[in-house]
């Protein structure tokens, strides 16, 4: 192994890239760990957001749907790197200004803390258009069946429009789980220890910049290819019941 | 906001539904708005504008020829990448396929810190290069940014193009072929123009998200217009200002281009559809 | 149920992360690059390097719980005034400019900015050898603010960090770098800097170049500016500084 290495002038960055130090391998891995965390988080905020969101726009009232409209237009239209930059320094201040305001002592938010919260509005934006498009797409007939057997909101929400939509959100969501991964590289701009900024970090302490930029896009790339395994599966049990799409996607 | 109209001959502009504008809660978010901007205007600090005005207007100028020459490139790369894959042979389709998962599957930033600090990286090994043509290029930082935006285009839309092509109707082909059209006249005259308007009311929304990509040149030292307010940032450490205006200045690029292309596909289709910035970003 | 996990999960950890909060810890913020000599990480993710030491030695000092907090060098004043950090200890100069939106503690160093260029080039560290070359900067810097004024005839590149222009400069996309003249002697007597040397320093205006490197602090914050002054007194009188510092430098840079 080590030969065919050394044959092919790799063992300098095998070396470089090894998990035990002097390698940088396992600040890689470190770094994946809070992308992933931070993906996860503002995923799942987004999706919070969405859903509100979807349900605001498709049966609030005129001004929460005004509302939801600038919103979900204004954070689609700015580039993400200048909104990560408003919220990031923005929402902190803001927080700690509210905080003394009502005569408590200063907020700390963690880096990872700052990172779900400004990418989760950035995608509960995107969310609440897939989630809103999904919910569009159920046969109103069996939302209103629902209504008619006097099933509470709470529970026709849970028990029948979400698992109806699922099928139609499930391809829009694949998509906005592979841009939180991505949009987390981002937040290296603002000096969160990311996948990113570990990498940038090696790169510069060892002046090997193409071995380690290369190293963190196989990472992100597996992680994409991963992720659209897992969701394809998702897919096929979501559509579960349902009649087969012909030339469905991957 | 409301629901595309079809819109008859009336110069292609869009006549905007007063009534719907100047409901009772609309004008008082309006009024809010308002409100909100003149606070904004004269409570915050825009001394700085007339200074930095020059250097603004240049950093606009960079933002927008890099988006527009990218988006061109890009295209241009994007047809060939859709067609192998839609029916090329498999030792063009795969490579083609694979460049697209590669782009797709990785930020942006990582490519652009890639293709700028890790080839110069390499530069110093090949002495050579400093005495070649391509070295006053290569010095530049902005070569770097055309080729990775316009990679990136080339990835995300080439997977467009390929459903695209996939989605002409055969009918159209086999017709054209049987009249003994050369392949080659077949490809421009009837499959490109066919597939173009299968994509037409994508593009607007794969325009504005190359818009939003180009921020992220500044980050290898082309000053672009959101350089420009990180050099306003630590020139005068005026920090939301700049960054506002900034943000207001995407938006009204996005809506340019919204517009823009409504009108392109209300002339080219017949009718057009409001433009969707769908979940897709680089 | 999946979806339900994760938004659980997402939910809790977004809360999690924002209730902890303690008063004590003072958040240190240096940037999140290496800039040796003065901060250098290894591959366990541990900072050192003088001004790390200096940190350590201070809040030692003056009785202070310090976190030592990464951030984006061109966000460090922001990240200071929204509240993310508590004071910056990053080579940062005390200037007139930033004495505006920011206090400093006392200067616990002081050293010259230089220009480094390539061996073979014949550049000197003025304005008329400068001109027409490309210079690399980085953004936020007294040497952004110094080139900005007295190099109108040099094209600028700005760099989020001093490392990237050093690499640039080993790239030889620009000419000349200007830069505190420490990390420069660090970097040309690194592998990457053997191609260049340090061709002087630049004529000295202490209304941009400041007055020393101090603490940065809120304004108004004068409980920390006093506690660190009291630490920075400390450790030059009972010889902490003038130990730390010969660990690297021969001279002092007091």
């Amino acid at each position: 192994m080590t030969e065919l290495l050394e044959a092919l002038g790799l063992a300098k960055s095998a070396e470089l890239l090894s998990l035990s130090p002097p390698g940088w391998g396992r600040n890689l891995l470190r770094g994946l760990a809070h992308s992933l965390q931070i993906a996860l988080g503002a995923y799942a905020l987004g999706l919070v957001i969405g859903l509100f969101g979807a349900y605001g726009k498709l049966y609030g009232g005129k001004v929460t749907r005004d509302l939801l409209a600038i919103y979900t237009t204004v954070i689609r239209a700015v580039p993400e790197l200048v909104l990560i930059l408003i919220l990031y320094y923005v929402g902190t201040d803001l927080i700690n200004k509210a905080s003394s305001a009502m005569g408590g002592g200063r907020v700390e938010i963690s880096g990872v803390g700052a990172g779900i919260w400004v990418l989760g509005i950035v995608q509960g934006a995107y969310a609440t258009e897939i989630l809103r498009g999904a919910i569009q797409a159920v046969p109103p007939g069996q939302i209103e069946a629902a209504k008619a057997y006097g099933m509470p909101a709470v529970m026709t929400m849970r028990r029948v429009t979400i698992p109806a939509m699922m099928s139609f959100a499930v391809p829009g969501l694949a998509n906005l789980w592979l841009i939180a991964t991505k949009d987390t590289a981002l937040l290296a701009v603002v000096g969160f220890n990311e996948l990113t900024l570990e990498t940038r970090q090696a790169a510069s302490s060892t002046r090997s910049y193409f071995t380690f930029f290369l190293a963190a896009g196989a990472l992100y790339l597996m992680v994409t290819l991963l992720s659209g395994r897992i969701f394809g599966w998702i897919e096929t049990w979501a559509r579960r019941g349902q009649p087969s799409l012909k030339g469905g996607r991957m | 906001m409301g629901p595309a109209r079809p819109t008859l001959a009336q110069g292609g502009a869009d006549v905007i539904d007063l009534k719907a504008l100047f409901q009772p809660h609309r004008i008082v978010m309006m009024l809010v708005f308002a409100g909100v901007a003149l606070w904004c205007a004269l409570s915050l600090r825009w001394d700085w504008i007339p200074e930095y005005l020059p250097l603004a207007l240049q950093g606009i100028w960079t933002t927008l020829w890099l988006m527009v020459a990218s988006l061109v490139l890009g295209f241009l790369l994007a047809v060939p990448l859709g067609l192998a894959q839609a029916v090329g042979p498999w030792y063009l389709a795969a490579p083609a396929r694979a460049f697209c998962t590669v782009i797709r599957g990785t930020p942006l930033l990582l490519q652009l810190w890639l293709l700028y600090y890790g080839l110069g990286s390499l530069f110093p090994q090949f002495p050579w290069i400093r005495s070649s043509e391509l070295w006053p290029y290569l010095r530049q930082a902005w070569p770097y940014a055309l080729l990775a935006l316009t990679l990136s285009y080339a990835g995300y839309e080439g997977e467009v193009m390929r459903g695209a092509f996939k989605g002409v109707a055969k009918g159209q082909l086999e017709a054209a072929k049987a009249y003994g059209m050369p392949r080659l006249t077949l490809f421009r005259r009837i499959w490109l123009p066919q597939a173009i308007r299968n994509v037409l009311p994508t593009l607007g929304g794969e325009t504005v998200l190359q818009l939003k990509a180009t921020p992220l040149v500044a980050t290898i030292t082309v000053v672009d217009i959101y350089a420009v307010s990180s050099r306003v940032r630590s020139d005068t450490f005026i920090v939301y200002e700049p960054l506002i205006l900034l943000a207001v200045f995407y938006i009204l690029v996005a809506g340019i281009i919204a517009l823009a292309f409504h009108w392109l596909e209300v002339r080219v289709l017949g009718s057009g559809q409001p433009v969707r910035i769908t979940a897709n970003t680089r | 149920m999946t979806i339900k996990k994760l938004m659980l999960s997402g939910i809790a950890a977004a809360i999690l992360s924002a209730g902890a909060a303690s008063a004590e810890e003072v958040k240190i913020g240096i940037a999140a690059e290496p800039y040796p000599p003065f901060s250098e990480l290894d591959s366990s993710g541990n900072w050192s390097g003088w001004e790390i030491d200096i940190i350590n030695a201070v809040c030692d000092a003056a009785e202070l719980d310090c976190v030592i907090t990464p951030v984006a060098w061109d966000g460090i004043i922001p990240s200071l005034t929204g509240q993310q950090i508590d004071a910056i200890m990053n080579s940062m100069s005390i200037t007139e400019e930033r004495l505006q939106t920011i206090d400093f503690s006392d200067a616990y160093y002081n050293t010259p900015a230089v220009i480094v260029a390539d061996k073979s080039m014949d550049i000197e560290a003025t304005p008329e050898s400068l001109a027409g070359k490309i210079l690399g900067i980085q953004a936020s810097t007294i040497h952004q603010a110094y080139a900005q004024e007295y190099f109108p005839d040099t094209e600028l590149r700005v760099y989020q960090t001093q490392d990237e222009a050093n690499q640039d400069l080993f790239a030889g996309r620009i000419d000349a770098t200007q830069a505190d003249s420490i990390a420069m002697a660090e970097f040309v007597n690194s592998d990457a800097g053997a191609c260049c040397e340090i061709k002087g320093a630049v004529a000295d205006d202490p209304t941009i170049l400041g007055r020393g490197v101090g603490a940065g602090v809120r304004k108004g914050d004068d409980e920390l500016r006093e506690a660190l002054n009291r630490g920075i007194a400390a450790i030059l009188e009972d010889g902490t500084h003038e130990e730390i510092t010969s660990k690297y430098f021969d001279a002092s840079i007091y």
